[in-house]
């Protein structure tokens, strides 16, 4: 792993390198006059002590973090099924297109008459993202998923206002992403939270108990966390429309669905998408992604400002509309994340879209059938047995009661056959939860490797657990003491004392 | 078949076979008749690869980006040369493919950029806790918000109106959810922050101050006094800070601030016509267990060997659920990594060099253009001043190929004929003369030709 097995620890960070008097800066020459900053400054506003960061010359920088970079697990190594996440191949394309100066230089105030190019890839992305969800009017401006979800329920706060109602309450089903209840709280309502029937969709029994007057909105993934399409979609849209309140789509799941069928036609009010998983982009570690959200005519007085507007053949920023909840943020939006979404809805067009889902839910029931048998379904059965869509659940109850290794213990054993594991202890109320997610982007081979490592994990538990308890054993570094790093939190580094 | 995905016919056989259908139709089964779509989705058909680069390429072409011409433009996001390296290591899939690090042993090397941004934003803020990245600026606002309703319980936030105008939006969006109130504090007639007007509005159900450093003009503000009429009923304070100037200003961390938070574009990322950035969030130490977003720390393995993991997770929405700190998930840790390699090439020293190349070009450039300044005391990397029948002037500088600024007006209905003009170090003392003449020199020369003839 490069050269510091001869410069010792590979842990080392880029502030334990500096050495004083090193430096991969050059300022360019000062061509005004030389004034002293104190006369510039007030003197208590001037920093004393310059900011310890580090002294290094630039190429140790690059090796410094190209040595990081190869620590890394990452997508364009291998398989990372991980669920919800829809970790599908990121088009090189997207790369070379959203680096070109016209995009990645451009400032967010030019003025709309010299950003054209960019305001009309806007609007035509936002068509596209409509038509998608069955619903024709888009704001871009959501940073991620979660906040996406926030403009929703600020969007449905504004809309009951607006009705002169004080709704108090938003319903999330117990299979929900965290994000969900968490924007709630955001939102200034309380979570009442709605059981799943024996099939793995909403308990409609329980809805129509909880779907009061109070209620301001029902969250709902379709297909849900466990992979399933919820079949009563109707009769659930007609329950939480009866009460009053909104139906709001978390998109984390979009990508079982692309032109088959459509949240709008489904009766949802408003919808994200996540651009970072449905639309290919690459996730960096963590980010950056972009939750535009859609809605429907009774919702689109409230969007947020600016609105991308057309006006004949000119495009524009509206930023007068009075109704609006405002800015959830500043600009327009995570434009370099728009112009890699927009290439790929571009490349795929609606018979590629319609093609990535099918694949999706191909792959997904392939995998879960090879999961399904013998040697691998008795320790990891399906926790909710119907034809599944772009992902599904497994239970390592089996493996725990039968091999005494637990889902994190084949998490972690994955790690040595390089594949990334599925998402786990998710979602919650199945035990030991593994959920899979392969992607349209995967091939046959790679789902069979898939099974092959589940396989001999688990056959090798049968001999020794001990070695699956005690994985991973040829990563950079093994088990980590993530409790002792929450009770005695180190979050930066300082020098010795 | 699509070039992403790689079905043949034989495995598409094969594959129903296994899963026991006849056709790929059927997995959609459980979707009832009545919601299917049937029919295509009205979009164009796909295209390849060299098509969809042509397009994207005339869409870009239409565009007037910072290189196309001589950009005073800021307001938030800033024209700062990028160098090189930064593109190389960003391009690099390790950094670029991975998720979110839930895997902590196969994910060192983006847990430990993690641990070195919030090192190198905790020495610029001068605070002792800073997490991995919020979405961007003016969101991270409004999550300090957030933190002090939790915090406090109080109901209030009070605003300097030198505090950017999408930050004050924002902070009001998200407060009309979380149940909060938001009031603004005027600007003094120099454009810094009223800390009379400050210190009257603050009361027992002030929950946070927020402030800017240096604020939208461009005013370097007295944090210190401001921090102390903030805080006198126990609110928090915050500052909205460009962590640029901060190389040369007093760190926020020093003069009472609780929660330092801001836009970090100018650390080595782009313009990309307003994102993806990233937003930092550095605090006190009371406040780490009520940070939003990731936080990596520092831990040993079972061989004793250092390491790094997502930390203190249980502030978290996967953890925690309704009961988190904040809702965020998916966060900028690509554009923090440039953040921190930005720092870290430009070192202890160049941090500094740049603040006052900065601070003296800034300086400058007001002298040069000679007009009536609206934030006449110290300011750094932007100023505003007046200028005479502005519209005509703007339309003749950008024919002249020079952006010189943007208009106060649509924010600041007070200074309806106001320019902010931004310097990065892009913009040499060449490029500012030649604003001078464009900008000033009209201006100027009316008044001149007036006493002329007085005399």
């Amino acid at each position: 792993m490069s050269d510091d097995t001869l410069t010792g620890d590979d842990t080392l960070t880029v502030f334990e390198r500096s050495r004083a008097g090193r430096r991969a800066f050059t300022a360019p020459a000062t061509d005004v006059p030389e004034l002293p900053i104190e006369d510039l400054l007030p003197t208590g506003a001037i920093r004393e002590q310059p900011a310890e960061l580090p002294e290094i010359s630039e190429p140790e920088l690059v090796r410094h973090y190209t040595t990081l970079s190869s620590k890394n697990f990452h997508l364009d190594e291998g398989f990372y099924p991980l669920g919800s996440c829809t970790m599908k191949h990121n088009p090189k394309l997207h790369e070379r297109v959203a680096a070109l100066p016209g995009h990645a230089r451009l400032h967010p105030l030019q003025d709309p008459e010299y950003a054209q190019g960019a305001l009309e890839l806007m609007w035509r992305l936002q068509g596209a993202l409509g038509e998608i969800a069955g619903l024709p009017h888009v704001s871009l401006q959501p940073s991620a998923g979660s906040h996406g979800e926030l403009a929703g329920l600020l969007l449905t706060r504004a809309y009951h206002e607006d009705r002169g109602e004080q709704r108090t309450k938003v319903l999330t089903p117990d299979t929900a992403h965290g994000t969900n209840p968490a924007t709630v709280t955001m939102a200034g309502y309380e979570v009442v939270k709605v059981g799943t029937a024996p099939d793995g969709g909403v308990d409609l029994d329980d809805l129509r108990e909880k779907a009061g007057q109070d209620v301001a909105c029902l969250m709902l993934t379709n297909p849900n966390t466990l992979g399933l399409f919820d079949r009563n979609i109707e009769e659930i849209a007609h329950i939480v429309h009866d009460a009053g309140a909104t139906l709001y789509y978390d998109g984390a799941n979009l990508n079982a669905v692309m032109g088959v069928a459509r949240p709008g036609d489904m009766g949802f009010d408003i919808v994200h998408f996540n651009l970072h998983k449905t639309f290919t982009q690459p996730h960096g570690g963590g980010g950056p992604g972009a939750g535009p959200i859609a809605c429907s005519d009774r919702i689109e007085p409230f969007l947020p400002i600016p609105q991308i507007v057309r006006r004949g053949e000119r495009f524009d920023l509206e930023h007068e509309r009075p109704e609006s909840i405002g800015k959830l943020r500043g600009f327009q939006g995570n434009f370099g994340v728009f112009v890699r979404s927009y290439a790929y809805i571009c490349s795929l067009g609606s018979d590629g879209l319609k093609e990535a889902s099918g694949v999706a839910l191909l792959n997904a029931n392939y995998l879960k059938a090879l999961m399904g048998e013998p040697g691998i379904a008795e320790y990891l059965p399906i926790a909710f047995d119907r034809t599944c869509m772009h992902e599904f659940v497994l239970s390592g109850q089996g493996a725990k009661d039968k091999l005494g290794i637990r889902t994190l213990d084949i998490a972690k054993r994955m790690l040595d056959h390089s594949v990334h594991p599925p998402t786990v202890y998710f979602p919650l109320l199945v035990d030991e939860a593994l959920m899979i997610e392969p992607t349209e982007t995967e091939t046959k081979e790679r789902l069979d490797h898939f099974a092959e490592v589940v396989r001999s994990i688990l056959e090798e538990a049968k001999e020794d657990p001990e070695v699956a308890r005690t994985a991973p054993h040829t990563t950079p570094v093994r088990r980590l003491d993530e409790a002792g790093a929450a009770k005695r939190p180190v979050v930066r580094w300082r020098p010795a004392a | 078949m699509s070039r992403y995905t790689g079905v043949t016919d034989e495995d598409l056989r094969e594959m129903l076979d296994a899963i026991g259908v006849g056709s790929l139709e059927v997995l959609f089964a459980d979707i009832p008749e009545s919601v299917r779509l049937g029919r295509e989705l009205d979009l164009p058909q796909g295209q390849s690869e060299q098509e969809v680069y042509e397009h994207l390429s005339a869409l870009a072409g239409r565009n007037r980006h910072a290189e196309a011409e001589i950009s005073f433009l800021g307001a938030g996001m800033y024209d700062h040369y990028v160098p090189a390296l930064i593109d190389t290591l960003l391009g690099r899939s390790e950094f670029l493919t991975p998720y979110t690090p839930y895997q902590p042993e196969i994910s060192q090397g983006g847990l430990q950029v993690m641990f070195e941004f919030q090192t190198a934003i905790s020495e610029l803020t001068g605070l002792p806790v800073s997490n991995a990245s919020v979405y961007e600026g003016p969101s991270a606002v409004a999550a300090a918000g957030y933190l002090a309703k939790l915090e406090t319980k109080r109901t209030r936030l009070v605003a300097s109106r030198g505090l950017h105008p999408h930050s004050r939006a924002a902070l009001a969006t998200h407060a009309a959810g979380y149940g909060m109130e938001v009031v603004e504090v005027p600007l003094d007639d120099e454009g810094a922050t009223d800390v009379e007007a400050l210190a009257a509005a603050v009361d027992d159900d002030t929950a946070a101050v927020f402030v800017q450093q240096p604020n939208f003009l461009g005013t370097v503000e007295d944090l210190g006094a401001l921090s102390e009429a903030g805080k006198r009923t126990g609110a928090l304070f915050v500052c909205a800070a460009d962590p640029i100037p901060l190389g040369i200003l007093k760190p926020p961390g020093e003069l009472g601030v609780d929660l330092c938070v801001g836009e970090g574009q100018t650390l080595g990322n782009r313009l990309d016509f307003g994102g993806p950035s990233f937003g930092f969030f550095a605090a006190d130490e009371r406040f780490l267990r009520k940070m939003p977003g990731r936080i990596a720390g520092e831990t040993r393995d079972v061989d004793g060997r250092r390491g790094f993991v997502l930390t203190l997770q249980t502030r978290e929405q996967h953890i925690r659920r309704e009961k988190a700190t904040h809702n965020i998930c998916t966060a900028q840790a690509l554009n923090a990594l440039a953040g921190v390699v930005y720092l870290s090439w430009l070192g202890k020293r160049g941090l500094v060099e740049l603040g006052e190349l900065l601070l003296r070009r800034t300086h400058y450039a007001r002298e040069a253009l000679g007009l009536e300044a609206i934030n006449p005391g110290p300011i750094v990397r932007e100023f505003a001043v007046r200028v005479p029948d502005l519209p005509a002037v703007m339309a003749r500088a950008r024919d002249a190929g020079v952006h010189p600024g943007y208009p106060l007006g649509r924010d600041y209905p007070e200074f309806s004929d106001g320019l902010l003009v931004a310097v990065t170090e892009r913009r040499t003392k060449e490029h500012i003369d030649q604003l001078a003449e464009l900008v000033g020199a009209p201006a100027r020369e009316p008044a001149a030709a007036g006493e002329g003839v007085g005399v």
